[in-house]
């Protein structure tokens, strides 16, 4: 058949579609009531069919181009993925977030103990040592930290107003989902940029916990960072982990190209960091409005502490526990 | 053939070209957005630091948005495309050609930190000198690819002659490859075309001007008319 006339047959068809894809994209128009959508899959296939036969046929350049843009943008509207957001986000926060950390276990224990590691061992250096703090952080910097929880502070934390709330909340988001964010992207470099990281934020959390605990700053220190620690800290070893992971998938690939494997890992990860932005949402909320009053006595937020380590270990350990699949 | 067209394969079974787009127009859209950033990031600034302390934290908030996400939001709702990438007529898609959704965009973006390193994208600008796709690290992680985004052309105008069948048997190749030179007559310089119809002088018979002309006979028979 020679292109004019297999132009002027398939013509109406590729026309018909052109208009339906056309009135997708601009979508103030109701394109879904047409009866051409339920013709689309059809016409789809008719149009791919015709281009193969373009090809085959070696019809003039042009043609071809025009019919492979109507099968592409067919294509991207067939199997473009349509799935409901919310439900999706509520599921994943119920389910497939912790279900997801029990399946990653083993990079999540590794980077908890390339995190916790160094933090538990520069605490008890200090306690013994405590000049050693002075060679991890600069003098300015360690009055700075003794200042923030000197026992006669009204407020604790770093210095704020009243009103100040809100600006600490925007402040933690921008620092710390930044550092979660980092965290997790260095791994990329065979997981080194993950690693340094882990080490480096176990062993400045450490040093200041020791020194300050060394110094006597307990009641305040201690009660201030109980509350969001759970959150904050856990979040940082799963953006570690998740990193770890990346860096894993080049290093020890198995049996998949390395391609494939980073690939895959990082389908994976990306999940694990959805749910590091949400914990850390959480641990500035907290951090912002709660760790920092006053109002209550120590022993208060100790026990509010308490209670949130332990929601955050049993939502990690618990939830979705048989609907694994 | 060595060019930067990339072929996926529907389900359907027929191959898709997609034209994947190099370092110079993605710097270039990257500037761009670059700029917008810093207006946006500055423009909050002015805007909430005025309201206390209140307003400070307000715009620590939009400030980390905008650093981390305004790629990742542009691309999955405004159709693979940031305004850098719209302009510079590129865009992102999975490497399927299906559009690009939450979980690639953010690790394409992401990955950005690593990319940037040791700094000024060095590891991305090689990455992406090195790939066949032009890739950077996060592309290749999140299976993403930059493509054009193609509006067709005007269909070429092929000149109208007396049509004539060729006189031997023309294999598709042969076929095609007339045709294609008929497409192009307009846009050759005289002396362009002429040089390459008389490489047909065994086909046509004769060289110069009469020979173009013979070539283009051919070629409307090729495509039917008559």
């Amino acid at each position: 058949m020679n292109q004019e006339r297999f132009e002027q047959l398939h013509q109406a068809q590729w026309q018909q579609l052109e208009q339906w894809l056309e009135a997708r994209r601009d979508k103030k128009r109701k394109a879904d009531n047409d009866e051409t959508t339920a013709a689309f899959p059809h016409l789809y296939r008719q149009v791919c069919h015709h281009l193969a036969l373009a090809r085959e046929r070696h019809y003039s350049n042009h043609l071809v181009e025009r019919l492979n843009k109507l099968a592409l943008e067919g294509h991207t509207q067939l199997y473009r993925s349509r799935t409901g957001i919310l439900m999706n986000i509520v599921r994943f926060v119920l389910v497939g977030f912790p279900v997801l950390v029990r399946r990653e276990s083993r990079v999540f224990w590794l980077a908890a103990l390339l995190f916790y590691g160094p933090l538990v061992a520069m605490w008890f250096t200090v306690q013994q040592w405590p000049d050693v703090a002075y060679s991890v952080m600069s003098a300015p910097q360690t009055r700075q930290y003794e200042q923030m929880y000197s026992p006669d502070r009204k407020v604790l934390g770093r210095e704020r107003q009243a009103d100040s709330n809100f600006y600490m909340f925007g402040v933690y988001i921008w620092n710390n989902i930044g550092i979660g964010f980092r965290t997790f992207a260095t791994g990329l470099l065979f997981g080194l940029g993950s690693l340094f990281l882990l080490i480096f934020n176990g062993v400045v959390i450490g040093t200041v916990a020791g020194h300050l605990t060394h110094l006597g700053y307990i009641s305040t220190f201690y009660s201030f960072v109980v509350g969001h620690s759970a959150f904050e800290l856990t979040a940082i070893v799963i953006s570690g982990a998740a990193g770890l992971k990346l860096g894993l998938a080049l290093i020890r690939p198995g049996r998949r190209s390395r391609l494939r494997a980073l690939r895959e890992a990082a389908a994976i990860s990306v999940r694990l960091i959805f749910g590091v932005i949400l914990f850390l949402v959480i641990a500035a909320f907290i951090e912002a409005f709660w760790s920092s009053t006053t109002a209550f006595a120590p022993q208060v937020k100790y026990f509010v502490g308490g209670l949130l380590w332990l929601t955050v270990i049993s939502y990690l350990l618990l939830m979705g526990r048989g609907r694994e699949t | 053939m060595l060019d930067t067209v990339r072929d996926i394969e529907t389900p359907e079974g027929v191959e898709l070209g997609l034209r994947a787009a190099g370092l110079p127009v993605r710097a270039m859209a990257w500037i761009i957005d670059f700029l917008i950033r810093f207006g946006i990031d500055v423009a909050l600034v002015v805007a909430l630091t005025p309201l206390g302390r209140f307003g400070v934290g307000l715009m620590f908030i939009a400030v980390f948005l905008n650093e981390w996400f305004y790629n990742v939001l542009f691309e999955v709702l405004r159709d693979g495309a940031t305004p850098g990438k719209r302009s510079m007529g590129i865009k992102v898609v999975h490497d399927d050609g299906t559009p690009i959704g939450w979980s690639a965009s953010l690790v394409r973006n992401l990955l950005r930190v690593a990319d940037f390193l040791p700094t000024c994208y060095a590891f991305g600008i090689v990455t992406m000198l090195l790939h066949r796709d032009f890739k950077r690290l996060g592309d290749i992680a999140g299976g993403t690819l930059v493509v054009y985004a193609d509006s067709l052309s005007a269909p070429p105008a092929l000149p109208e002659v007396r049509p004539e069948p060729a006189p031997l048997a023309l294999s598709g190749t042969e076929q095609h490859a007339l045709v294609r030179f008929a497409e192009r007559a307009n846009t050759l310089t005289p002396e362009r075309a002429e040089e390459l119809a008389d490489i047909l002088e065994p086909l046509t018979g004769t060289r110069g001007e009469t020979g173009i002309r013979r070539v283009l006979q051919y070629a409307n028979y090729l495509i039917g008319r008559r």
